[in-house]
């Protein structure tokens, strides 16, 4: 028993993965062959839910795109890496779009109760917008936005700003907000510091509230790109961008349900190990 | 005029319907080159009547004057060191230091800032850690970073704002042995609060008792005869100085039981008692009704502080 406490790190994660599989397999459907009478194959897909492939088709059709995940074969048909790679992409843009906009809005809301008073109920109020509903404004927002190429192909247009501006603006928030709190926790002791000393504004702004606002702005950014990451598949479903998310519903869209799992699998691990790196940024950001 | 001069100020917080007096009717002036204690109980308004030395708060009435000039705010010219250390906690203990040094003498040359820094924080015998952060420090060489960092700037008036408060016993000697030293290199002006009457006398040269709040005011000040350097040991086997300890200590004890504060208040009964029928009021819709007993019960209750 003790043997088996050392592992369970290990193996008690397993065992879920296992259960979860386990009625993954129970759900799916599986194909029936049945012979009519003439001697013809019927084939026949049974299960109580019959589309849903189970655990062993889904890693037979998957294979191909996990085994060359950075194959390219055409603008729509790449390995998962490669898919992946372009949604991170299109994140970090959107993201650091979101940080550069976010961050100067929180302090404003931190600093200024006249601020806070004039924009805060719009914020609230915009806040809770899903990005299914800001993609289409941003579709007409931009809708005549277009940056060509020498060869005069459009290489950034309407649907790419429109993507970014969704991810921008979902992603913004838990930046703006934590700022916001951010600025208004810094402890009275360390502005009478500054008063004291008779800090400039610059100085106080980058020598008192940047450093004691730091570990509120990190736990922001850590969030904001959670939701960046979320936003991404539906700005990719509704614009049709090659990426994990647009490869995910292109193959929903063309009956080819294998890939469906394996696209939500990567989405999840990427998820997770964007947000652990984050966490590991904001921890060295930690003051006392 | 004396150099650091307060007169008849008042301070008191909060909108005026409930409004609380902190200090009243403040006097209080120093000579240059004086070490002033002023003790009292904690909550009596000690740290206020810091603020309004050095310039953090306004008064609401009367002034404070530094050299003949009023003050208009906070300033490098009034070292403050506060009860908590405040440092911060993102720069090293240089780089705390060096803020300050930085700030106040931007003409000198960066070796001349450099060599200030080092030398005030040798002068408080944090050499070997200079580049720690003040989370890796105890509470007493937090509360020496500070100090250093406030003598650094040179400041006319020292403010010490219940410095050793938050130390343990033994921490507190040292550093108050520490702090006479210091005073006896340069003769500085020092304002001291404190609530401890022993630390008060060993260090001062005057020592000013403040009243319990609310309305809290300064007591007349007990002058501290006893040569220097003071030794904790003999001093405290000294006449003179459980004579000025008995008296400071007199003096706050009777001026707590004087002052008795009185509240009113509503007194909320249960709703049990017969409606007083003689006496009617003008309910919503223009009908008159009878009136509770506890609806205008009320009671003064009278508290020792």
């Amino acid at each position: 028993m003790n043997f088996l406490k050392k592992f369970d790190g290990l193996l008690l994660p397993l065992v879920g993965a296992a259960i979860i599989i386990g009625l993954w397999a129970l759900v799916a459907g599986h194909e029936k062959v049945t012979k009519d009478e003439f001697g013809f194959e019927n084939v026949e897909k049974v299960g109580l839910s019959k589309d849903l492939p189970g655990p062993v088709k889904t890693w037979q059709e998957s294979k191909l795109y996990v085994e060359q995940p950075f194959a390219k074969r055409g603008e729509l048909d790449q390995g998962i890496l490669a898919f992946t790679w372009l949604s991170l992409k299109l994140v970090a843009q959107g993201y650091i779009i979101a940080l550069l906009i976010g961050t100067p809005i929180g302090f404003f809301l931190g600093l200024s109760k006249t601020f806070t008073k004039i924009f805060d109920p719009i914020i609230q109020v915009l806040r809770p917008v899903s990005p299914l509903a800001w993609l289409p404004l941003g579709m007409i927002l931009f809708s005549s936005f277009a940056i060509k190429n020498g060869a005069g192909r459009t290489i950034f247009g309407a649907s790419d700003a429109a993507a970014l501006f969704t991810i921008a603006i979902c992603s913004m928030w838990p930046t703006v907000l934590n700022t916001a709190v951010g600025v208004r926790a810094i402890p009275q002791d360390y502005l009478n510091v500054g008063k004291v000393l008779k800090l400039s504004k610059v100085k106080m702004l980058f020598k008192i509230l940047l450093p004691a606002t730091l570990p509120y702005m990190f736990t922001g950014f850590r969030l904001s790109l959670g939701l960046a990451w979320l936003v991404i598949v539906a700005a990719e479903m509704l614009t049709g961008r090659p990426g994990i998310g647009g490869f995910l519903w292109q193959q929903y869209n063309a009956n080819i349900y294998e890939q469906i799992i394996l696209c939500i699998l990567t989405i999840g691990l990427v998820g997770f190990v964007l947000d652990r790196v984050m966490s590991l940024v904001e921890s060295r950001f930690k003051t006392a | 005029m004396s150099f650091l001069e307060v007169k008849n100020v008042s301070k008191g917080y909060g909108p005026p319907w409930k409004r609380s007096e902190i200090l009243e009717d403040i006097n209080l002036s120093i000579e240059e080159g004086e070490f002033v204690s002023i003790i009292g109980y904690s909550g009596a308004g000690k740290t206020t009547l810091m603020s309004l030395l050095a310039g953090l708060i306004k008064p609401d009435k009367g002034t404070v004057t530094l050299g003949g000039k009023a003050m208009s705010g906070p300033g490098p010219d009034r070292g403050l060191v506060f009860q908590n250390y405040s440092l911060l906690p993102w720069l090293t203990v240089y780089e705390n230091v060096a803020l300050a040094v930085d700030q106040v003498f931007p003409k000198w040359s960066t070796a001349e800032r450099k060599a200030h820094t080092e030398k005030f924080i040798k002068m408080v015998n944090l050499t070997p850690a200079t580049k720690k952060l003040p989370r890796e420090l105890s509470g007493g060489m937090r509360q020496r970073v500070s100090v250093a960092r406030t003598l650094a700037i040179n400041p006319r008036v020292l403010l010490l704002d219940e410095p050793l408060g938050a130390l343990d016993a033994l921490t507190r000697a040292t550093l108050q042995d520490e702090i006479s030293r210091l005073w006896q290199e340069d003769r500085k002006t020092v304002v001291l609060i404190t609530n401890d009457p022993d630390e008060a006398i060993l260090l001062a040269d005057r020592v000013i008792p403040l009243t319990a709040g609310p309305k809290a005011t300064l007591g007349p000040s007990i002058p501290v005869t006893i040569e220097r350097p003071r030794d904790r040991k003999c001093v405290s086997e000294d006449y003179d100085f459980k004579q000025i300890r008995n008296e400071v200590i007199d003096y706050l004890l009777k001026a707590r039981d004087r002052h008795k504060a009185s509240l009113s208040r509503n007194l909320v009964l249960p709703d049990i008692e017969p409606e007083d029928i003689s006496r009617g009021r003008r309910l919503s819709g223009g009908r008159r009704g009878p009136v509770r007993k506890s609806e205008i019960k009320r009671e003064n209750v009278e508290v020792e502080v």
